[in-house]
């Protein structure tokens, strides 16, 4: 819960949970009370993309799981086709996708588990696994050459 | 009506999403692709139930949900009968015109994993589906209570080891066959039951689209490869679930009406179970000389179920 509070408070948009008047703890929550992902109305939410929506401090799109991760998938936009595989197999949402295409990873998000990695078609792979910490400029100056067919 | 068009996945990516990330699932966790993918396959008002499981507990950690929907989870067992319920509130609310909006478009949805569908909820889910309900029944199946350590369900297949019918000198696993639970659905008369894996995205779109449109009760086996419990690396959930596929440990199919039966998907090339098996680790000790007749019997189970599809397809009866 502590560790959950200080993810939160570092996330995007500094939401700090502390902020938030009456929130108590989870054994101390009545019956019936209503967590809402929202802020105000929230029709239409199917319709408004994520950077349009008002999330509300509840809403898990304002935590992180960036800690959980050992490596990280870097994406390359000179290769990558804009299939969409990455996007609709992310298990954590965490493709950026608008107007077709691929804009990047929200490493706010990835877990690191490397599936879009293994469902990239392109050759070389658009997406790579690198360590944590490795820079973005460093990680495309490494990218493996077009591997030919094995005849 | 509004369901999101989805003739390829560019198009399918435009779609926004109503699951949100920073759920607490496994890396390569499969169910979440799965949910995902069903709020994302059409714009109408959801409401979800779900029965305690990996997805419940993964997905409402206090101070956090990841639904951008309304969402209720009461016990183990009674996503559906929470989902029958609300159903039952809501028509009868549109009838008096007591809604707030009364012309919008409102799915009932409910999640089980395979413990709480095949073992726990079963009672509960066959009551909601023979009172015909308007809502649609999503099965997790990862073929394991992967919650609590992966203990064996109903849905755990004969052979693998599962830490309540652990493998050993003495045993290779669990003894019993995996129950059909798609047929026990279809038998109950539904008008649409389906057995769907998310590495054929499209057809699985489809399915969950038709299940929606839909009216009554409907039911869907989704196979959920689950790399904790089938130990496997957590990037191979897509490679897996292909392998589950194409060796038809998980045929995929829909029954409509509970009689007209349609093979959805007819791998190109068939594998042999000993390939879906050797991916993971719970099969491992029946490459053992002593317990390699299991692998034989499940080949044998598998011939003979796909052989019925097809005979069933064909007659169309």
């Amino acid at each position: 819960m502590q560790d959950l509070r200080l993810l939160a408070q570092a996330k995007r948009g500094q939401r700090g949970l502390e902020n938030k008047s009456g929130l108590v703890g989870w054994d101390e929550v009545t019956q019936g009370t209503v967590l809402p992902s929202f802020e105000g109305d929230a029709t239409n939410i199917a319709n408004l993309k994520s950077e349009e929506r008002a999330y509300s401090n509840f809403n898990s799109y304002t935590a992180t799981v960036a800690s959980w991760r050992v490596k990280k998938p870097v994406f390359n936009r000179d290769i990558c086709i804009d299939c969409q595989n990455c996007w609709v197999w992310c298990p954590d949402s965490s493709i950026l996708s608008r107007d077709k295409q691929m804009l990047g990873i929200d490493y706010d998000h990835c877990k690191g588990c490397e599936v879009c990695v293994e469902v990239c078609p392109t050759n070389p792979k658009s997406l790579l696994m690198f360590g944590e910490y490795t820079e973005l400029e460093e990680a495309l100056a490494q990218w493996p050459e077009k591997k030919k067919k094995e005849k | 009506m509004a369901i999101t068009s989805i003739k390829n996945l560019k198009e399918f990516s435009t779609t926004n999403d109503r699951f949100e990330g920073a759920h607490t699932l496994c890396p390569g966790c499969a169910h979440s692709m799965i949910v995902r993918e069903l709020m994302n396959c059409t714009d109408d008002n959801l409401v979800i139930a779900t029965n305690t499981g990996c997805l419940e507990v993964s997905t409402a950690v206090y101070p956090f949900t990841s639904w951008d929907t309304s969402w209720i989870h009461i016990g183990f067992e009674n996503a559906a009968t929470a989902a029958a319920g609300a159903e039952a509130m809501f028509k009868a609310r549109k009838k008096k015109g007591t809604l707030k909006d009364n012309n919008a478009s409102t799915k009932f949805v409910a999640f089980g994993g395979d413990g709480s569908t095949y073992d726990i909820g079963f009672q509960w889910l066959s009551g909601a589906i023979e009172r015909g309900h308007d809502f649609t029944y999503i099965c997790l199946d990862n073929e394991n209570y992967a919650n609590t350590g992966g203990q064996r369900s109903s849905a755990t297949p004969i052979g693998a080891t599962t830490s309540t019918a652990q493998a050993g000198s003495h045993s290779y696993g669990k003894k019993e066959k995996k129950k059909d639970l798609v047929a026990i659905m279809a038998a109950h008369g539904a008008p649409y039951v389906a057995q769907l894996a998310p590495n054929k995205w499209k057809i699985m779109a489809k399915g969950f689209q038709k299940a929606l449109e839909t009216e009554g009760p409907c039911f869907i086996n989704t196979v959920s490869p689950c790399c904790t419990e089938w130990k496997f690396d957590p990037k191979d959930t897509i490679g897996l679930a292909d392998l589950a596929t194409d060796s038809l440990m998980f045929p995929v199919y829909e029954i409509i009406d509970g009689h007209e039966l349609n093979i959805l998907y007819r791998p190109k090339n068939i594998i042999t179970v000993e390939e879906y098996m050797a991916a993971q680790g719970r099969y491992k000790h029946l490459f053992k000389p002593e317990y390699r007749h299991i692998i034989d019997e499940v080949q044998k189970q598998v011939n003979k179920n796909w052989e019925m599809l097809q005979r069933r397809e064909e007659a169309r009866i």
